[in-house]
């Protein structure tokens, strides 16, 4: 992994900087094309009668595709999706995806913390979809390092 | 749930394959971007071997063995009940096209709470000669009757 121009330096970073924000919008096709990458074909994410069936207000996204697009807004920021060396997220509520309008979710990354030694910043995002978080501690460990650490 | 599921380690799954394609097709999914999740050359200019997967991208290689675990006849567990709690990747070093990943199960936790059982399932992940590339950790909910 090489420094380059537009990784950070963590030494201009501080706790409670926002760093990244970004809204995406989510279709039923988003949730096709997800689930045709990732494998998880689970009709909830593509089927209202089945969502219906059990129990659910309406198809949801995948929460792993909200897991997944959420720390994208930190790869650009970071400038390598290698620089993500630890990313976690607890599923705290659905995002439902209307047939016709869709869904916004929204992602502000901030630093959390900051490790000088390692060089890793922690990034923690607030990700939500119609004014409620729908993540909870959802952290990134990223490594501003000017050499991999292997 | 079957609380004797605690500490079982699964057999490796067969191993998985790294495609580019796949991991262009994955990065277009989960929104990304980056000329490094696509493009070879700028992977290459960034110090990779070939295009760096998403961060997420690990559940793909982790799904088999999930479906070990709610396959396996003494767990007691109804998959239709489950519901993704926490999901955590732990890298080494990032996953790139070419990889061929190995990925074997431990299930680490086992608890009930207020009705709900939650499992926490640990899939290791290594590379062609064994050396660690990502660990998976995923909680699964299995709720009570309601």
């Amino acid at each position: 992994m090489s420094q380059t121009l537009t990784t950070p330096d963590l030494s201009t970073l501080t706790v409670g900087e926002v760093v990244a924000s970004r809204e995406f919008a989510l279709t039923r096709d988003s949730l096709v094309r997800y689930a045709g990458a990732s494998g998880d074909f689970n009709p909830i994410h593509y089927r209202d009668e089945v969502a219906v069936s059990v129990g659910l207000p309406g198809v949801l996204a995948h929460g792993m595709l909200t897991m997944g697009l959420a720390v994208q807004p930190v790869v650009d920021w970071a400038g390598d999706p290698a620089r993500v060396v630890d990313y976690q997220v607890r599923f705290t509520r659905p995002v439902l995806v209307d047939g016709a309008t869709g869904a916004n979710v929204t992602v502000t990354a901030k630093v959390g913390a900051l490790d000088v030694e390692a060089q890793i910043a922690r990034i923690d995002l607030t990700v939500t979809f119609n004014d409620q978080t729908v993540l909870g501690k959802a952290q990134a460990r990223v490594s501003l390092a000017a050499v991999a650490v292997a | 749930m079957n609380p004797e599921l605690k500490g079982r380690v699964f057999p490796p799954v067969p191993p998985y394959l790294v495609g580019r394609e796949k991991v262009r097709e994955f990065s277009r999914a989960v929104f990304a971007t980056n000329p490094i999740n696509h493009d070879p050359e700028a992977a290459r200019a960034a110090g990779h071997a070939d295009v760096v997967a998403p961060p997420t991208f690990a559940v793909v290689v982790q799904e088999a063995t999930l479906a070990q675990l709610l396959a396996e006849p003494d767990a007691g567990i109804d998959f239709t009940r489950v519901v993704h709690g926490d999901q955590r990747f732990t890298y080494s070093r990032p996953i790139v096209a070419g990889d061929e990943l190995t990925a074997t199960l431990s299930v680490s936790s086992i608890k009930t709470l207020g009705g709900h059982a939650m499992v926490t399932a640990e899939s290791r992940v290594v590379d062609a000669r064994g050396a660690h590339v990502v660990t998976a950790i995923s909680t699964l909910v299995v709720r009570g009757d309601e």
